[in-house]
């Protein structure tokens, strides 16, 4: 099969393979050919993980430009509300309002639009389906040690329904009405009645569908991580000697699963009552000078079942960052993980407790005070595994001999911003603070810290690091810093100051505020504000550039381990082909995080324990 | 599907990784189904609630799909026995139960409609129609699997291989599960009334 390149030299792990590896006589058959034989097969409807891998960081790379440029065009409006925009016409058209002064400024509900696409295509293009699709697609076969995932037909499919739902949003950017534009929560009857504003009707229809697709996407990507995970991985690997992300990934493809379909179910009552005149979520209403036949319905239903799904999802979201960054911190710092088992455990807790906090987005919902009681206890525990976690991720830094790079730096960075945004999260926790607080900038500041840039961290951590995986060559070093710092910086001088504001009560998702007395003093900090977003924006567009050039042009990557790593993706040849390993199956004999043990560096997970030799993270009573 | 197959052989575990799948799909669902009654209890704790006895032709249909499980487990049985009559007779049944039981579904909503209680009226008589409906629809994927079945039973030669004798499983594994799951929603909405 001539689709495997051999290295030239063996080295010591691939004489280990061959010694003690699985032998599945998988490169018998010669059905290599039917995968890579020409390019379509190759890189379009690839069933290669690798491949679909790629697909899932460009596709969501694509949507992370578009979600930030609609950030960048609603915060010039709210940063400065009184120029002119009418330069923005070639491209945005008639969203673009001249009064007769001549000053063009944003159409109100273009501006609603522009926030609702900004946060739905933040939060499952980019944030769902851009990482998790990305890194457990790249990870889990070549860390589990398998050929490729249990199925690579669904795994496929699962890309291409994610790019069906894609277009289908994108589509819904050029209808004469709008996109959606009743938040990314699309609480009704905003979203139940086609009637409530320009945004509601044909742009809620495509929203539905692109999201339908969507769920599909994430449980046939789930199945297979699940099924993968359990059901593939190699000879000697327990579940205890897996490396923390593979953790990740298998405890979010679990909640993905059991919370996507509610959110399926909550779309699914939402499309009859806008279709079939039912009314789940519609009680009676008088608008446009009518009354409808709506009786009885409960918008608050619908809050339930979407923040069901909704709390789960920020787990979904953040969960891979962190198996990524734990990894990056691990093997950069030259130390073993701390914590290795309570690591496991606080994401399992994690996990757990979030199926149980969600109506702490509903404290302003009419919720029973009494009720909210049990969602403020539970809601409060979630940040004791968060602190384990944290506490584990700084001890594992400690007094190592930590390499500054730039995927370090972005993993330090996500703990960074991990902490402080997960402060804030104890103060929204509490119903009686959140009365304040709720539907403020300091809500939108805590989900953006701790969820949006860290999780944005823990990427960029992963492709920093993965990137010699991905493309054999490395990214450039310097302008990677640039990018850290100048994003660090950014992101915390765009997020800080709106904890004020929301103090103050700013409430989120407004127009202006230059016309409220109460809020228009704030114009020098909103200003300030869209300074820093646009010069983020910049350095992300670096970050882009600096991905695509180095897919030709960046330092190539002359030996398999560059980072000196003791989990199995690296000891496949530099360029892995279809099979991952061009011979047998390496065996796992130890734990991934040997570092810095017994004198040396690093011991790879197929090094077989040395006489005597205890491995870690297997309960450790040896 | 090559690469499926061999890369079990790399696994260790005993169940077939397309078994597992099919499992954790049907968890899934069931979330789905969990939403829909959850959904119903909250709204009906809510009050202005339609309280109807459901159409009897409901009960007649439990009856009609448990059966269809039966002969189904029924023809798996005979087809790993070499009894290929038997195997096929029971097969063609099965698929017929599963047909009958979508047009008595369909009745029962026409009783339904019958005694005043309409799609968009309260949101008690909405729930039964919608959650019936999708559940439905899953019947019509598992009647789907069994005309593959069918087809292949009736064109290919008789004989029990690996490949076959799984994929008949996987079949069943579902229809089962579409079963239990209208078993569970008639015991819901009986408990609820
Ligand atoms: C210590 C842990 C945390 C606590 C106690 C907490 C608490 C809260 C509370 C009470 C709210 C509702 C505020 C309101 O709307 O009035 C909220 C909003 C939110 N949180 Fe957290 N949170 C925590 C961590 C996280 C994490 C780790 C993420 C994501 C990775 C996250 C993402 C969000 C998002 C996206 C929202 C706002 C959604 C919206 O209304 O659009 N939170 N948080
Ligand atoms: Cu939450």
């Amino acid at each position: 099969m001539a689709s495997t390149k051999i290295a030239p030299e063996k080295t010591r792990e691939d004489l280990l393979i061959e010694e003690q590896g699985f032998d599945d006589h998988f490169h018998d058959h010669h059905h290599g050919d039917k995968y890579q034989s020409n390019f379509i097969m190759k890189y379009v409807f690839s069933m290669d993980h690798k491949i679909i891998a790629k697909q899932f960081l460009i596709t969501g790379m694509f949507w992370a430009l578009i979600g930030a440029a609609m950030s960048i065009i609603f915060r010039l409006q709210l940063g400065f509300p009184e120029e002119n925009f009418s330069w923005l016409k070639p491209l945005l058209g008639g969203w673009i309002i001249v009064d007769e002064a001549g000053i063009g400024s944003l159409d109100p509900q273009f501006y609603y639009a522009l926030v609702t696409m900004h946060g739905t295509i933040i939060v499952f293009f980019v944030l769902t389906a851009g990482l998790s699709g990305t890194f457990s697609n790249l990870l889990i076969p070549l860390q589990v040690g398998a050929r490729d995932m249990a199925s690579p037909l669904l795994n496929m499919l699962s890309y291409w329904f994610f790019f069906m739902s894609g277009c289908v949003m994108f589509a819904s950017l050029f209808l004469s009405t709008g996109p959606f534009s009743g938040g990314w929560t699309a609480y009704p009857p905003l979203s139940a009645l086609p009637q409530a504003s320009s945004g509601s009707a044909a742009g809620m229809t495509l929203w539905t569908v692109s999201l339908v697709l969507f769920v599909v996407s994430v449980l046939l990507g789930g199945i297979n991580y699940i099924t993968t995970v359990l059901n593939l991985r190699t000879k000697g690997m327990t579940m205890w000697r897996l490396p923390l992300t593979i953790w990740a990934f298998f405890v979010t493809a679990i909640i993905g699963l059991l919370s996507f379909p509610v959110l399926a179910s909550a779309f699914f009552l939402m499309m009859c009552d806008r279709g079939l005149g039912t009314s789940f979520y519609l009680s009676e209403i008088f608008v446009g000078g009518q009354a409808l036949d709506h009786v009885g319905g409960s918008p608050i239903l619908y809050q339930h079942l979407f923040w069901f799904l909704g709390h789960p999802e920020v787990y979904i979201i953040i969960l891979p960052a962190m198996g990524l960054v734990s990894e990056v911190l691990s093997v950069h710092s030259r130390k073993p993980i701390f914590g290795y088992k309570a690591m496991v455990y606080s994401i399992l807790a994690i996990a757990f407790l979030s199926f149980i906090v969600w109506a702490h987005h509903m404290f302003m919902s009419g919720v029973n005070p009494f009720i909210s009681n049990f969602f403020v206890l539970f809601t409060l525990i979630i940040a004791v595994p968060s602190a384990v976690k944290v506490f584990n991720w700084i001890t594992t830094v400690y007094r190592g001999n930590l390499r500054f790079n730039s995927a370090s730096l972005f993993a330090l960075g996500f703990v960074s911003m991990f902490i402080s945004g997960g402060l804030t999260g104890i103060f929204l926790g509490n119903s009686a603070i959140d009365i304040q607080l709720h539907d403020t900038y300091f809500v939108v500041a805590h989900f953006h810290i701790v969820m949006g840039i860290a999780a944005f961290f823990g990427m960029f951590a992963g492709i920093y690091h993965w990137y010699p995986k991905m493309y054999a060559r490395f990214m450039n070093e310097t302008l990677g810093k640039i990018h850290f710092w100048g994003t660090l910086i950014g992101a915390y001088a765009i997020f800080w100051p709106m904890h004020y504001l929301g103090l103050a009560g700013v409430p989120r998702r407004y127009y202006r505020f230059d016309t409220f007395d109460a809020f228009a003093h704030f114009g020098a900090m909103n200003k300030f504000i869209t300074v820093a977003a646009i010069i983020v924006f910049a350095l992300q567009v670096l970050f882009v550039v600096n991905f695509f050039y180095s897919i030709w042009k960046g330092k190539k990557v002359t030996t398999r381990n560059p980072w000196g790593a003791s989990t199995l993706e690296w000891t496949t040849p530099i360029h892995a082909g279809h099979g991952n390993w061009p011979g047998k199956i390496p065996s796992v004999q130890r734990w991934a995080y040997d570092y810095g043990k017994d004198g040396k560096e690093f011991v790879s997970q197929v090094e077989p324990l040395a006489e005597g030799e205890l491995t870690d993270g297997e309960g450790g009573h040896h | 599907m090559v690469a499926i197959s061999e890369n079990t052989k790399g696994g260790r575990s005993k169940m077939h990784s397309k078994k597992f799948a099919l499992i954790v799909a049907c968890a899934s669902i069931t979330m789905m189904f969990a939403a829909f009654t959850s959904a119903y209890i909250v709204r009906r704790a809510a009050g202005n609630w339609l309280e109807f006895r459901l159409p009897t032709v409901f009960f007649v249909n439990t009856v009609v799909i448990l059966l269809s499980s039966i002969t189904l487990q029924t023809s798996y049985h005979f087809f790993k026995n070499g009894k290929e009559f038997m195997y096929k007779g029971l097969l063609v049944f099965s698929f017929l139960l599963g047909l009958l039981f979508l047009v008595l579904q369909y009745q029962g909503w026409l009783d339904m409609t019958a005694i005043g209680v309409e799609l968009t009226g309260n949101p008690s008589g909405s729930f039964v129609y919608v959650i019936s409906a999708v559940h439905a629809a899953h019947i019509l994927g598992g009647l789907a699997a069994i005309t593959v079945a069918l087809v292949q039973a009736f064109s290919l030669k008789y004989r029990v291989t690996p490949k076959r004798k799984l994929r008949f499983e996987l079949t069943l594994i579902y229809w089962h599960f579409v079963d239990f799951l209208w078993l569970y929603l008639l015991t819901f909405f009986v408990i609820q009334s």
